[in-house]
C-alpha cells in the first residue's frame, strides 16, 4: 500500500519546480558512500485484507482472553460504557497534535481542563497535570519532584509498593544521589508502622506508600502522613488502582502531598499493558516543581473564555536542561477516554463501581477462605484484591485451574520470596457470582 | 458555533448516563468495616448519556486534526495515519490479552514485540531494540542511561553530554535528568555541527554527543562519519535522536555511520496518531555492545516459543510497568508491513520532494536563514515581515483564517523568529498548493494591511488567546464546586 497523494503528473511539475530531473538528486547532501544502495530487507507489502488477515492469523496465537480471568495487580479489567469507544474514536480526538495552538485546539484543551478538574476531585488534591506515561514512570516522577523539593539523599519506599512501580522507581533514581529504603509490611499487610518509625528520620525526601497496595490491602494513610509530616519528609500516595477512588478516602483528605498513580481503570482496556495513563496530582505549593503539561483556563481577545497549554516555563521546549522533566508526548488520547469514562459514570457510577468490587472481592474471599487448606495470607481490610496461601501449593492449584479454564491469579514467590505458595487475585465488577462460585468449586475440588 | 460549557456546568443531581448491573453478590456492610471510605466526590459530574454524547461531539469539533486539516509542523511529522492500523490495534485477542497473563498464552504478542524489534534493526542498522519507551523523550532518557551504564561499566561514566544549539528541548531535559551536565555546541553558517569546535570540545569528560540528523534545519549533517570518528576517538558515543527518521528511512540507515544509540518516534515516522498528544511510543535501538544494558524484559525467542527474559545483570532496570505502548507498536508495524521496503522508502523521496517544492515556493516571499539544501523540512523566518511589524506568531495565527495548522513556531532557537514548515509525504499538490497560496497572501497582506495579520485569527472560535495572564493567574481547574 502507499499513502502518498501525488500523481505521475504532480511529481514531474514538482520535480521541475525545484530544478532537478530525479527524486534521487534530492538526497544529494548525504554523502554518496553511506546512501543506502539496496532495498531494506523486509516482507513483501501487505494489501489491506492481508494485513487484517495477518493480524487476526498473529491474534489467535494469544488465547489468555478466553479464560476466566482473577488476574489484577496492575492491570484491571473494568467495564467500559460504549460511549468510550465512540466518542474516542472520532478522528477530531485521534489524528490532531499536541494542543499548542490553543485557537484551532479548543476541544483537547478543554478536555486536559476537565480531566485535571475530575482527577483533582478523586484525589481531592489542588492540582493535576494533563498526564504522564503509565503509573510506574508517574511514581518515578513524583520521587523526582520531591527530591527537588526537599533535596534530601534518601527515600522510603514501602515493601508493598508494586514490584515495578518500585524497579523503575530505582532505575530513575540510579545516577542520581538518592537512597533508596525499604518500609516492611505488617501482619496484617499494611506498612509497618513501627518499621516505618524506626527507619524515618530527617535525611528523607519522601515517604512512598500504595493504597490500595500490592497485597490488596487498603492502608491507613493518615497515620503515615503524620510520620512523615512529622519529618518534614513530603508524603507520596501511589494508587495503582484507580477505581479504589470511588469509595475510598481521597489521598488528599489523608494528607498526601503528591498522589501519582495508573488510571487504566478509567477507561482503557487491558492491552497488553499499554498504552494507559499516568495520573499526577500535588499541592498548589508545588506547581514550579510539577512535571508534564498542564492546561489552564483563559481569555480570548474578545473576553470569551479558553484554553490553553500553561506553565511552561516548567517544561523542556522552554527550559532545556533546567526543565522540571524531560516529558514531552504523553498519554493525550488515553486521558481523553478517562474523561469520558468518569463522566459517563458521574458521582453515582463511580461510587457504586466501587462498592460492587469491594462486595464482590470480599464474597469471593470470604468463600476462598473457607477451602479447607486455603489461608487468607493478610487480614487487613481489601478493594478488590487480596492474597492466598495454598497449603499443598500454589502451582498446584494454579495448573489445575488453568486446566478448567481459570487463571486464577499470579504467584506472588518471584517478587516476595517470603510468601511462597502465595497468589494475588483479582475480582472486579466484571465477575458474575457464577464465575466466583466456579473459582471456589474448582479450587475446592483439588485440594480435596 | 456555540462555545460548550465545561461538564460541570451541566451537572445536575440525579442525572445518570450509566448503570451497573444489580449486585449479584450479598451485599455486606461488614465489608465495609474497617475501611476508610469517603462520603462523596465533591464536585463530580452527574449527566445523562445524550448530554455527554453531545458534549464530547462538539469538543471534537473545535479541533483541527489530520482528518480535516494539513498541519505543516515542523520535526513533528504529523502525517496522515492509516485506518486499518487502528482496526487491527482493536482486535479482541490483543485488546483483551493481560500483560499478567502466562507466556505461552500471549504468544502472539510476543511475537509481535519481536518481529517489531527485528524489522527496526533492519530499518536502522542497529542491532539490537527496546520497544518500552512511551515516547521519544523517554526514549531518549533511556539512551542516556544505557550510555551511562555502558560507560560506566567500562570504569567511568563520564560527565557531560555535547548536544548542539538547534536540538529539541527534550535531549537536554533527557540527559540532565540521566545526571550528565550538557554543554553546548554552537552551529556554524551552514547551521550543522562545526568539526574544529566539537574536537576541542570532544574530550574524555564526554560521555556521548547527541544529534538530530538531519538536524532540525532539515539539513543532513554532511560530516556524519567525521563527527563519529571524533567522538568515537575519545571514547564517547554518538547518540541519534531519530525524531527526524522520516527523511531517511529506506535511503540512508543511522548505524551505517557510527550512530551508537538511536530512539524513534512511532508517532511520527511510523504513522501512528498523535492523539492530541500521545500516546506514542519512542524505541530505542543500540550497537551490539550496548545490548546488554537494555531495558528489562527483553523477549527472546527460545527452543519452546517466545519468552520475556529479565536476567539480565547488566540492565539498567524497569523504565515502565508492563512491556511498551503495545497497542501503538501494533499499528506501527501494521505500517511497516502495509508499505514494505519500497513503500518506506517512498516516504522519505515524496516527504522530501514536498518540503523541497515549498522551500522553492516560498523561500522568495520568507527568509531563509540557512541556505544549504534542506530534507524533510525547512525554516524560514520572519525578518521579511517583521519590517512591517509582523511577527512569526501572526503568520502562523494567520494561516488558521485559510483552514491550515499553523507551522512549528520559535524553534529550532538559532533562526530567530522561526516558521519551521514540514509537510510530510502523505499530503497531496493541491493541499501544498493551498498552503503556498496562503502564505504568500499573508506575506502581501503583511505589508498592505499588517493589522489583519496582527489580529489574526478571526475565524476560529476563539480569537487569540491570553497566554500571559493564563501563566500568571494559573486556573488549572473548574472551582465552581468551591462556590
Amino acid at each position: 500500500m502507499s499513502y502518498i497523494s501525488l500523481s505521475h503528473e504532480d511529481k514531474q511539475k514538482m520535480l521541475a519546480a525545484v530544478g532537478i530531473s530525479s527524486l534521487e538528486e534530492l538526497f544529494c547532501c548525504i554523502p554518496d558512500e553511506i546512501r543506502l544502495k539496496r532495498n531494506l530487507n523486509l516482507p513483501p507489502p501487505l494489501a489491506e485484507p492481508e494485513l487484517v488477515h495477518y493480524f487476526e492469523e498473529i491474534g489467535k496465537k494469544n488465547d489468555d482472553s478466553s479464560y476466566l480471568s482473577f488476574l489484577g495487580a496492575g492491570a484491571y479489567r473494568h467495564f467500559i460504557p460504549y460511549v468510550v469507544d465512540y466518542l474516542s474514536s472520532r478522528g477530531e480526538f485521534i489524528s490532531p497534535y499536541t494542543p499548542y495552538q490553543p485557537e484551532v485546539s479548543q476541544g483537547t484543551l478543554q478536555v486536559i481542563f476537565e480531566y485535571q478538574t475530575l482527577i483533582c476531585q478523586l484525589t481531592e488534591m489542588e492540582t493535576a497535570n494533563a498526564s504522564l506515561y503509565e503509573g510506574a514512570s508517574a511514581a518515578a516522577e513524583a520521587v523526582l519532584m520531591a527530591h527537588r523539593l526537599r533535596g534530601k539523599p534518601k527515600i522510603l519506599l514501602a515493601k508493598t509498593l508494586h514490584p515495578q512501580y518500585k524497579s523503575v522507581i530505582q532505575t530513575y533514581v540510579q545516577n542520581l544521589s538518592v537512597e533508596i529504603e525499604e518500609v516492611n509490611y505488617s501482619k496484617s499487610g499494611e506498612v509497618d508502622l513501627d518499621d516505618l518509625t524506626g527507619k524515618i528520620d530527617g535525611e528523607m525526601s519522601a515517604v512512598v506508600c500504595q493504597s490500595p497496595n500490592f497485597m490488596g490491602i487498603v492502608e491507613n494513610l493518615d497515620r503515615i502522613a503524620e510520620l512523615a509530616r512529622k519529618h518534614q519528609a513530603l508524603f507520596i500516595v501511589v494508587v495503582a488502582e484507580a477505581a479504589s477512588l470511588g469509595i475510598l478516602k481521597a489521598p488528599g483528605a489523608c494528607g498526601a502531598d503528591i498522589v501519582a498513580g495508573e488510571g487504566q481503570s478509567f477507561g482503557l482496556p487491558l492491552s497488553f499493558g499499554g498504552p494507559y495513563l499516568g495520573f499526577m496530582a500535588c499541592k498548589k505549593d508545588f506547581i514550579r516543581q510539577f512535571p508534564g503539561r498542564i492546561a489552564g483556563e483563559t481569555k480570548d481577545a474578545e473576553g470569551k473564555r479558553g484554553f490553553v497549554l500553561t506553565l511552561s516555563t516548567r517544561e523542556q521546549h522552554i527550559r532545556r536542561e533546567k526543565a522540571t522533566s524531560n516529558i514531552c508526548t504523553n498519554q493525550a488520547w488515553c486521558a481523553l477516554r478517562a474523561t469520558i469514562f468518569l463522566e459517563t459514570l458521574g458521582r453515582e457510577g463511580m461510587r457504586e463501581l466501587a462498592h460492587q468490587n469491594i462486595q464482590k472481592a470480599n464474597y469471593a474471599l470470604e468463600n476462598l477462605a473457607r477451602i479447607k487448606g486455603v489461608k487468607r495470607r493478610f487480614g487487613g481490610p481489601i478493594f478488590n484484591e487480596f492474597v492466598l496461601e495454598i497449603d499443598a501449593g500454589w502451582p498446584k492449584a494454579e495448573d489445575f485451574l488453568r486446566k478448567n479454564g481459570i487463571l486464577g491469579g499470579l504467584s506472588l514467590e518471584p517478587f516476595f520470596p517470603e510468601l511462597k505458595n502465595c497468589a494475588l487475585l483479582c475480582v472486579t465488577e466484571m465477575h458474575k457470582k457464577d464465575d466466583i462460585d466456579k473459582l471456589v468449586r474448582l479450587l475446592g475440588e483439588v485440594l480435596r | 458555533m456555540i462555545r460548550e460549557p465545561l461538564i460541570f456546568e451541566i451537572s445536575a443531581p440525579g442525572k445518570r448516563a450509566f448503570l451497573l448491573p444489580k449486585l449479584d453478590v450479598p451485599e455486606k456492610k461488614a465489608n465495609l468495616a474497617g475501611l476508610p471510605l469517603r462520603e462523596d466526590i465533591e464536585g463530580f459530574p452527574q449527566v445523562s448519556e445524550i448530554e455527554v454524547v453531545r458534549h464530547f461531539t462538539r469538543l471534537s469539533q473545535a479541533n483541527f486534526c489530520i482528518d480535516t486539516t494539513f498541519y505543516p509542523l515542523g520535526s513533528c511529522t504529523m502525517k496522515y495515519n492509516p485506518k486499518v492500523n487502528e482496526k487491527v490495534a482493536q482486535l479482541e485477542k490483543f485488546l483483551f490479552s493481560h500483560p499478567q497473563a502466562p507466556q505461552d498464552l500471549v504468544q502472539g504478542n510476543l511475537e509481535i514485540l519481536k518481529s517489531m524489534e527485528d524489522f527496526l534493526c533492519e530499518i536502522t542498522g542497529l542491532e539490537a531494540f527496546t520497544l518500552q519507551p512511551s515516547a521519544g523523550a523517554q526514549g531518549e532518557l533511556v539512551g542516556m542511561m544505557l550510555i551511562h551504564a555502558y560507560l560506566k561499566d567500562r570504569g567511568h561514566p563520564r560527565e557531560v553530554v555535547l548536544i548542539p544549539d538547534s536540538a529539541h528541548g527534550t535531549n537536554p531535559s533527557s540527559a540532565h535528568v540521566c545526571g550528565y551536565r550538557v554543554q553546548e555546541i554552537k552551529s556554524n553558517e551552514r547551521g550543522t555541527i562545526d568539526l574544529a569546535g566539537l574536537s576541542r570540545q570532544m574530550t574524555e569528560d564526554v560521555a556521548a554527543l547527541m544529534i538530530t540528523n538531519p538536524n532540525t534545519l532539515g539539513v543532513f549533517e554532511f560530516d556524519i562519519l567525521k563527527i563519529a570518528e571524533i567522538v568515537h576517538g575519545q571514547g564517547g558515543l554518538l547518540y541519534m535522536d531519530g525524531a527526524n527518521m522520516n527523511a531517511l528511512v529506506g535511503k540512508f540507515k543511522p548505524g551505517d555511520m557510527g550512530v551508537d544509540v538511536i530512539h524513534l518516534n512511532l508517532h511520527k515516522t511510523f504513522s501512528t496518531p498523535h492523539g492530541g498528544g500521545g500516546p506514542g511510543a519512542g524505541p530505542v535501538g543500540v550497537k551490539k555492545q550496548l545490548a546488554p544494558y537494555l531495558p528489562i524484559p527483553v523477549v527472546e525467542k527460545g527452543p519452546s516459543g517466545y519468552v520475556f527474559n529479565h536476567d539480565r545483570p547488566k540492565s539498567i532496570g524497569r523504565v515502565r510497568s508492563f512491556y511498551a505502548n503495545f497497542l501503538v507498536i501494533i499499528k506501527a508495524l501494521a505500517y511497516i508491513l502495509s508499505l514494505g521496503a519500497e513503500g518506506l522508502k517512498e516516504i522519505a523521496e515524496i516527504a522530501v520532494l514536498n518540503s523541497n517544492y515549498l522551500r522553492k515556493s516560498l523561500e522568495t516571499v520568507y527568509h531563509l536563514k540557512y541556505s544549504a539544501p534542506t530534507l524533510h523540512e525547512c525554516v524560514f523566518s520572519d525578518k521579511f515581515q517583521k519590517e512591517h511589524g509582523v511577527q512569526n506568531i501572526d503568520i502562523a495565527k494567520r494561516l488558521i483564517d485559510y483552514g491550515l495548522h499553523p507551522p512549528t513556531m520559535s524553534f529550532p532557537l538559532i533562526v530567530p523568529g522561526a516558521l519551521m514548515v514540514e509537510p510530510t509525504e502523505t499530503e497531496s499538490k493541491r493541499d501544498l498548493d493551498l498552503f503556498i497560496e496562503a502564505m504568500k497572501k499573508i506575506a502581501l497582506e503583511a505589508v498592505k494591511t499588517p493589522e489583519v495579520v496582527k489580529s489574526a485569527p478571526h475565524a476560529s472560535l476563539v480569537r487569540r488567546l491570553d497566554e500571559t495572564s493564563a501563566a500568571r493567574n494559573p486556573v488549572l481547574r473548574w472551582e465552581g464546586d468551591k462556590g
